[in-house]
């Protein structure tokens, strides 16, 4: 094949992207921006309408992408307090953050709707150039060879080629795996994570979670709530909603016979949560996939004609709910590659792989490298959400407590009650195989 | 013969995601997403088909606010030609008086470029329910009406008449209607097709014009809240109304029937005020 022509078909596209998320939309936007012809294919109704997450957009890296997003945006609350809390049956060890900081431009993180963001994002990139095409499943790729030259829609006359082919498509690689870049979804490497929003007066939001006007707060939970099955719950403040969920690894939530719902509802049940969603109304559920598989779980990230960015690449930091922003920032990598593969008029897989250079360089491989190890770590250490949560409430209670027992004989108490939930040498080595983890 | 027909659109709140107030029992439109009116893609539906048939082409219209370009960009996907949106303040709180008010005088300033044959509207919006739009613009527009429509034959260009079947609310009616004909068209008049990949494509590039009260010729007290005179007391689906009694012309003469006709209304009690 002669790759080599530079002399493009007049209403050919030079890059077709799969799938309307951030991944996908900021790799639509950085290529309409920078002067190339660009199509997104969507299957939900509009982008964005089949998504969810909790979900927190951090500001540094989406304003990469696009520049003071916030002053135009669809954001819910920009957030300024989050809490970790470790929970039992009946308490609750908090550990906050707040700052001023994080409440002035360029801010640290917002909540927002899904629905709402990625459709707005959708629009700069229509405002730059980009084609949106939406209710349009993509059933195939077209090959020759082990090249990647288009899609195959579901719609009449559905075919269409490009020099390059972004997939995007989010959890399920589905695409991703008929070019033989992955090898699948599996269950050990996914979360399961359902939500409900929650309506509440925007004053009721601010009063419960004692926030300022406009403020946010975001609360990462573990401990009982998931009923020993390693996962986290989450809390976000939404205008006049609540966003509240569980997340779990579906692989152990499988093998326990759990139920992601019922686990939602016993945390929603959990006291000190109760008390703040106590009478909102219940407004959408949903139920997503994440993927968690980490470093270890990504696929191969290009080949002839085809990249692989956010979600399908397997880019979560599940350590710390992070998944927009490497979807995003992967995006425009993607998009600065297929820019730089224009120039030379090549688009196999030796000019893409400026796309694996610039994430190596990035902070999206440094982190996965980092947390490589963590769900199988967590998946084999379930005790860690469940004896030390308890152990930890125990232990900050018994201080607590004023009562006839001088505080030394307190410590022995303490150190009796360490001993007797585990035998030294298993907390040892708990601490051995965290250090191995995430070191 | 070419048609152009005239497709007239609306933008309504998705009513599968509507939620009542359970205080005041009113809907609550807020965070709900937008969707076409139904009704209006088998109208958009059967415009394609008479292109198709006899050639010609589409303008869509639509009174909305700005968002509503994005029905409009829906319709443009379905390959539909030309599409204009009638968007101004002024036009706000119309009801459905000042609605036709509004869209007659952008039809007629459409027509003037290019001579309309056919304005296709939904049955009805499921956000009003009135279905009273389309009826209006026949008037004002003084074409034939025809509404209801469950089934289409077609168009005869050489009598330059459209056939059609009418639903009524026991059995169906056929009838021609002389063009230029405004009609309004229910769900099972036809299938909406699923919009070809170019056919989407090449609808990107086309743009949504953008209509304001400046560009039509209107009489300005009839528009908007200030030209809507409907007050909404009650909300309720009307009942089936019985077949009434019929007359055959055919079997008395044309004095006969009057006076069988006079009959009747008196033995109603109904006073028959004669004009002098
Ligand atoms: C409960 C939950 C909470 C989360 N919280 C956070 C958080 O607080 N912060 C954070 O940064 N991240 C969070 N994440 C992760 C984040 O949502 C994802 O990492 C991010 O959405 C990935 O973006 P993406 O564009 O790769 O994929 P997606 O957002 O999943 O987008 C993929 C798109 O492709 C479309 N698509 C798929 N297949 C096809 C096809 N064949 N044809 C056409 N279209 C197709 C889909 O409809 C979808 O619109 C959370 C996730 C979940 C589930």
């Amino acid at each position: 094949m002669n790759t080599a022509t530079n002399t493009p078909t007049p209403g050919r596209f030079d890059a077709i992207v799969v799938g309307g998320g951030p991944a996908g939309l900021a790799a639509a936007y950085t290529l309409a921006a920078g002067g190339a012809h660009v199509v997104v294919i969507e299957r939900g109704d509009w982008p964005g309408s089949k998504n969810m997450m909790g979900g927190l957009i951090f500001s540094q890296p989406t304003a990469q992408v696009i520049p003071e997003f916030w002053k135009e945006a669809p954001l819910e609350r920009h957030v300024t307090r989050r809490e970790m809390w470790l929970t039992t049956g009946e308490s609750v060890l908090k550990a906050a953050y707040e700052s001023t900081d994080f409440g002035a431009e360029p801010y640290n993180s917002f909540t927002v709707y899904r629905s709402r963001f990625d459709k707005w994002l959708a629009e700069q990139a229509r405002a730059k150039g980009a084609v949106i095409i939406t209710e349009t499943l993509v059933e195939d790729l077209l090959m020759e060879g082990n090249r990647v030259v288009g899609v195959r829609t579901g719609r009449p006359q559905g075919d269409l080629e490009a020099d390059v082919v972004i997939l995007a498509e989010g959890v399920n690689p589905f695409l991703a795996e008929k070019a033989g870049l992955s090898r699948g979804l599996k269950a050990e490497s996914l979360a399961i994570a359902v939500k409900e929003v929650l309506a509440l007066p925007r004053e009721k939001v601010e009063d419960r979670f004692n926030l300022e006007e406009g403020t946010g707060a975001a609360y990462e939970i573990v401990g009982e709530i998931t009923n020993g099955i390693p996962g986290t719950g989450f809390i976000y403040t939404n205008r006049d909603t609540v966003s509240i969920g569980v997340g779990v690894i579906l692989k152990d939530m499988v093998d326990r016979a759990g139920e992601a719902y019922a686990l939602l509802e016993r945390f929603k049940a959990q006291p000190q949560v109760r008390r703040l969603i106590q009478g909102a109304s219940p407004r959408e559920y949903s139920a997503h996939l994440i993927p968690e598989g980490g470093y270890r779980g990504m696929p191969k990230l290009y080949g002839n004609g085809v990249l692989v960015v956010g979600d399908a690449a397997g880019m979560v930091n599940a350590a710390f709910t992070e998944g927009a922003n490497l979807a995003l920032l992967s995006g425009r990598m993607a998009a600065q590659t297929v820019l730089k593969a224009r120039d030379c008029g090549s688009f196999e897989a030796l000019t893409l792989s400026h796309y694996g250079e610039l994430l190596k360089k990035s902070v999206i491989m440094k982190d996965l490298k980092t947390f490589e190890k963590m769900t199988p770590f967590l998946s084999s250490h379930p005790h860690f959400f469940s004896i030390y949560p308890e152990l930890a409430s125990a232990v900050v209670k018994e201080l607590l407590t004023v009562d006839s027992l001088s505080k030394a004989d307190k410590m022995h108490l303490i150190i009796k009650l360490v001993k007797s939930q585990r035998p030294t040498r298993k907390y040892l080595k708990d601490l051995y195989d965290g250090w191995r983890a995430f070191s | 013969m070419a048609i152009h027909s005239v497709v007239c659109v609306k933008q309504v709140p998705d009513t599968t995601q509507v939620r009542i107030d359970p205080d005041t029992g009113s809907l609550i439109r807020q965070g709900i997403p937008s969707v076409i009116n139904p009704f209006d893609l088998h109208a958009v539906e059967a415009a394609l088909k008479f292109r198709e048939e006899q050639g010609g082409s589409i303008t869509a219209v639509s009174m909305g606010p700005p968002q509503a370009e994005e029905t409009l960009r829906k319709v443009l996907g379905f390959g539909v030609d030309r599409a204009i949106l009638l968007t101004d303040r002024a036009f706000a709180g119309a009801d459905t008086l000042a609605t036709t008010h509004a869209l007659a005088a952008a039809i007629r300033k459409i027509a003037a470029a290019e001579p309309v044959d056919l304005v296709i509207c939904g049955k009805q919006s499921i956000d009003g329910d009135t279905g009273q739009v389309g009826p209006g613009l026949a008037h004002r527009l003084g074409m034939s009406q025809v509404t209801y429509i469950c089934g289409l034959e077609g168009i005869d260009p050489e009598a330059g008449v459209i056939r059609a079947w009418r639903q009524l609310e026991k059995g169906r009616e056929q009838l021609e209607a002389k063009l230029p004909a405004a009609l309004t068209i229910t769900e099972t008049c036809n299938h909406i097709r699923y919009a070809s990949l170019p056919d989407l494509i090449a609808a990107a590039d086309k743009p949504v014009e953008v209509w304001t009260v400046d560009d039509i010729e209107v009489d300005r007290t009839k528009l908007g809240l200030k030209g809507s005179p409907t007050r909404v007391n009650k909300i309720f689906a009307p009942p089936v109304r019985e077949r009434g009694e019929v007359l055959v012309a055919a079997e008395s003469s044309a004095a006969d029937a009057a006076a069988k006709i006079m009959d009747r209304l008196t033995e109603q009690g109904l006073e028959m005020g004669l004009a002098g």
